[in-house]
């Protein structure tokens, strides 16, 4: 029987951590690696028990757990090895000549003790990788998963404290009263992935000791798709973006599709024969789609699509089975814009297709709404492309693919806007929880009496010439001729 | 009020309206913007220095120092740099990826409000404000009402030089605050006490807008005497000019006490009371070379932490006061009471406490016992100590062997960490600050892998396995069938 979590283990919890972080545990390269490495028999040792988790928790099929929980994990820790040295070194700054004679760096250091709150939906990578970015930047670090995703949680506070050395990292699981009481806590930072609803009172919460935090939120992802295209392969890679990552339960899922009128009867009828290939005639069968996590989003998304003038426009699937906690793969078309569906993040497995006069009004329906974590394009236009990757503002942007984007360590992962403020991934992760400290090294060579009172007109012309960096100028009021 | 609520709504639209129209995204238009600002601050240095001085009495040197030099030379540098600062960053792609393309641009964020102080409101509103149009936003700044002819000369002469539908001034102070709060921004940069930055993030927070917050804290400066007795005399005057120097101590990178070691406290003391004199005359109070104390109520906070009696009896310099003339004698204290107002709050004045340790070794231990400043001083040559400082201390900067000067450096971000604040900027900075980074990919419709596709099998589950390791070679021969991995 699990013990009660309460105020004071709360307390306890960031107290003890404190202690080990001001110690200095968490600070040295060695113990940063032999974190890293356990995170790595993690991966290397308990893929099957993971993939068992995930298929309790989310009838997650085997491929998306290896593929998009552990292989991504796997590749995230190895960057880190790899590179840790080097993220962990000073960067040089220049130095100018009204700092002269000075050098200057800035180096990376730990905020100190964070928290990881983490989603349901993709439970092993969306801890673990914040974790991964936490420990390589010196940090103690309290997970706490999802409760949504139980046996998945229960497995990684199993593993973590099983691997990991506890005096520095340690899970709490449990739900809103848990995590209440952690937010009320003193952070050194706060990294939560999750919906904007929560997002708003983690900032709340972290506002009240001016705690930096990293939101990653969600959005509707819109996708467009262009009469010139390769409809089949974006329809395949629509497809497999949607129903194959957690059947549409993803925050970077394409949402909704903007296509033209004159067009679409083209992309519907593609997206139901490639739907046909990969799930089979009878979808609500197939093993190989994530099924709804729990009756409270299936009901959710039954809402959506029950609503007045939508449930009469599925044009493919619609079937829904709350004992299984199933919905078919579901394709609508032209929506009323005002409806539940247009205006939250889906987050299942329906895909609503609004056509438009022409191509130009994608532009204006996107930015009417809030900023997306991704928007997706499918076109050979090139002029589109620019226009589209310079015009519209979201989290990221990729064309002719869907959500691949967050598997390239190299790109920031992050929101905007609504999606939200900050950014992981690769050294993005590394920086996400350091503090960039500016460090000046001056020495006491000229000391310029242009500094100091009492303030003079001669001063004051040689100052001006200073901080204009004119070296004419200078010279002029050294000599007496300004 | 709900004349000011109205003013909002309709700077706001106008504003959205303007980014929307897509005009501030322009190079062009934002180079112009900032050449606008170096024209007005050329045009009005004179104007300028007089709001400055009947706010704060500064004298023209320190404004033109702290603030007209220091914003136009901002301004230069952004000039200067901004074409190399839009230029979309390449990502490198791991192989997997071929033939995709990946790369960062930094967009601006849209419609951002800079909210600035009282001590510096020129530059504290200009600065932020450079970065914010160099990123390509629109944005409304509210100076600080504790400066009111600075506020009142900015509100008047930026709409004359700047695109106004772009950029707007309101004067007010925290009830404006508030109603500006209420509506949605895309980035709040706000410069204050950590009181206020909480509130404004509580605001922020609502809206999920990001913010910087340049806030404060008591920035420590070690003396190490045994490694820097003969530069002593240097060391006197950097620790006086940074702290009677700049706005009389009211700077949130002021110096805001001394830790050094109990036998060369005295020495150090008589080293400081010549220099003060040497930069202020023998009545500091009408050397025009000393800014005064910003309000009466600021005022009647110093005086109050300088009343308490265990503070009072540790003056060893200075200590008068007149409150009509707003003006407070540069003060050195000596061991005032550790428990006292004045060693828990930041200071924000002319007094100096000096705190005596029996080995500066002891000075680590005593800056982590306070929240993490905006910045950490160290006079010494000590290698070791120096290290340790880095090493075991948390600020938003350490500066070695000077005061104040990291902020001149535009290669070096300015900002705090924990209570002395989040996020930072100058120089490049700047622009990042009001910049979203947007990654974007590219991929390629030519080529394609089945193994992507469901249904799912064990070839398919292998490939990928193999392929995301980057375990190239043998994804090859997996393919060619010449080897069978179960992985």
């Amino acid at each position: 029987m699990a013990k009660v979590f309460q105020a004071a283990d709360a307390t306890d919890l960031v107290t003890d951590l404190r202690r080990s972080f001001d110690a200095g545990v968490t600070r040295a390269y060695e113990w940063r690696v032999t974190q890293l490495k356990k995170l790595l028999l993690i991966c290397d040792n308990h893929e099957p028990e993971i993939v068992s988790a995930l298929h309790d928790d989310l009838g997650k099929p085997e491929l998306e757990s290896s593929v998009y929980e552990v292989a991504l994990l796997r590749n995230s820790i190895n960057l880190a090895l790899k590179q840790l040295k080097d993220w962990m070194a000073p960067d040089k700054a220049k130095t100018s000549l009204t700092t002269f004679p000075a050098s200057a760096e800035i180096v990376s250091e730990p905020l100190g003790v964070v928290l990881v709150i983490s989603a349901w939906n993709y439970p092993f990578l969306l801890s673990i990788d914040p974790v991964i970015g936490a420990i390589s930047a010196g940090n103690a670090v309290v997970l706490k998963p999802s409760e949504l995703a139980p046996a998945s949680s229960s497995l990684l506070a199993t593993l973590l404290e099983q691997y990991l050395d506890s005096s520095a990292v340690r899970v709490v699981e449990g739900a809103v009263t848990e995590t209440t009481l952690l937010l009320e806590q003193k952070w050194d930072k706060i990294f939560y992935t999750g919906s904007s609803r929560i997002g708003r009172l983690i900032m709340l919460a972290a506002a009240k000791h001016l705690t930096p935090v990293v939101l990653e939120l969600g959005g509707k992802s819109p996708v467009v798709i262009d009469s010139d295209t390769n409809l089949k392969i974006s329809v395949k890679r629509i497809i497999a973006g949607k129903w194959g990552c957690n059947n549409g339960q993803a925050c970077i899922s394409p949402d909704y599709i903007l296509t033209t009128k004159e067009f679409s009867p083209k992309v519907i009828d593609a997206l139901k024969q490639e739907l046909e290939a990969f799930y089979g005639k009878n979808p609500m069968e197939s093993k190989d789609m994530s099924r709804i996590v729990n009756s409270n989003h299936f009901d959710r998304l039954s809402k959506m699509l029950e609503e007045k003038e939508v449930s009469d426009k599925i044009v493919y699937g619609g079937q829904k089975n709350r004992d299984i906690l199933k919905i078919a793969t579901t394709i609508l078309v032209d929506v009323p814009l005002d409806s539940l569906i247009m205006n939250e993040e889906i987050f299942g497995p329906l895909l609503p297709i609004i056509t438009l006069n022409n191509l130009e009004e994608i532009f204006d329906v996107i930015r009417s709404r809030p900023k997306p974590l991704a928007a997706y394009l499918f076109t050979q236009n090139q002029k589109l492309k620019e226009r589209f990757a310079m015009t519209v503002s979201a989290g990221g942007i990729v064309v002719n693919d869907i959500a691949v984007h967050l598997a390239v360590p190299t790109l920031p992962f992050g929101g905007v806007g609504e999606s939200e403020t900050g950014s992981y991934h690769g050294k993005f992760s590394f920086d996400a929880f350091s503090h960039k400290k500016a460090v000046l090294y001056k020495s006491f060579i000229g000391d310029a009496a242009i500094r100091y009172p009492p303030y003079s007109r001669g001063k004051l012309r040689l100052l001006k010439a200073l901080v204009n960096s004119n070296i004419v100028e200078i010279f002029r009021v050294l000599l007496g001729f300004s | 009020m709900e004349a000011m609520k109205d003013t909002v709504d309709q700077s706001l639209r106008e504003m959205r309206e303007t980014f929307a129209s897509g005009r501030t995204r322009s190079v062009k238009w934002r180079k112009t913007q900032l050449e606008a600002i170096i024209e007005m601050v050329k045009d009005n240095e004179d104007k300028m220095c007089d709001v400055l001085f009947q706010d704060l009495g500064k004298h023209s040197t320190e404004a033109f120092r702290d603030e007209l030099g220091f914003v136009m030379r901002s301004a230069t540098t952004a000039l200067n740099c901004l074409d190399k600062w839009v230029v979309p960053k390449k990502s490198n792609l791991p192989l997997l990826f071929y033939p995709s393309t990946g790369k960062v641009i930094s967009e601006p964020y849209g419609t951002v409000l800079v909210l600035s102080s009282w001590n510096f409101p020129i530059s504290l509103s200009l600065d932020p404000m450079i970065g914010a149009i160099s990123a390509g936003n629109t944005v409304l700044l509210k100076a600080s009402e504790l400066s009111p002819s600075a506020s009142a000369f900015l509100a008047k002469t930026i709409p004359s030089y700047l695109d106004n539908k772009a950029i707007k001034v309101i004067e007010g102070g925290p009830d404006v605050a508030t109603i500006l709060l209420k509506h949605q921004w895309d980035k709040i940069f706000f410069t204050g006490s950590p009181r206020i930055g909480k509130i404004i993030m509580a605001a922020a927070a609502e809206h999920l807008t990001p913010v910087t917050l340049e806030l404060g804290g008591k920035c420590p400066t070690i003396v190490d005497h045994h490694s820097v007795s003969k530069d002593m005399k240097s060391v006197v005057k950097r620790i006086s000019g940074g702290k009677w120097g700049s706005c009389s101590g009211q700077a949130c990178i002021s110096v805001d006490y001394v830790l050094v070691e109990k036998s060369f406290a005295s020495s150090l003391i008589e080293m400081l009371k010549p220099m003060i004199r040497s930069f202020f005359g023998e009545n500091p109070k009408e050397s025009g070379c000393l800014s005064r104390i910003v309000t009466k109520k600021h005022f009647q906070r110093l005086a109050r932490l300088l009343n308490d009696p265990g503070v009072h009896a540790s003056i060893v310099y200075g200590g008068s006061m007149d409150e009509e003339k707003l003006y407070i004698e540069p003060t050195i204290l000596l061991d005032p009471p550790l428990d006292s107002e004045i060693m828990n709050e930041e200071i924000f004045g002319p007094i100096l406490p000096i705190i005596t340790l029996r080995d500066i070794q002891e000075s680590i231990g005593f800056i982590k016992s306070k929240p993490k400043p905006l910045a950490i001083y160290a006079f010494t040559k000590d290698e070791n100590l120096k290290t340790r400082i880095l090493s075991e201390t948390s600020s938003g900067s350490v500066t070695f062997n000077d005061v104040m000067i990291q902020y001149m450096c535009d290669a070096l971000p300015f900002g705090g960490v924990g209570e002395s604040g989040i996020g930072r900027y100058h120089g490049k900075y700047s622009f990042e600050c009001f910049s979203h980074e947007k990654a974007i990919m590219e991929g390629s419709l030519a080529m394609d892998l089945e193994a992507r596709y469901p249904p799912w099998n064990s070839f398919k589950l292998t490939f990928l396995r193999l392929a995301f390791r980057e375990a190239y070679f043998k994804l090859v021969l997996f393919m060619l069938g010449l080897k069978k991995y179960r992985e």
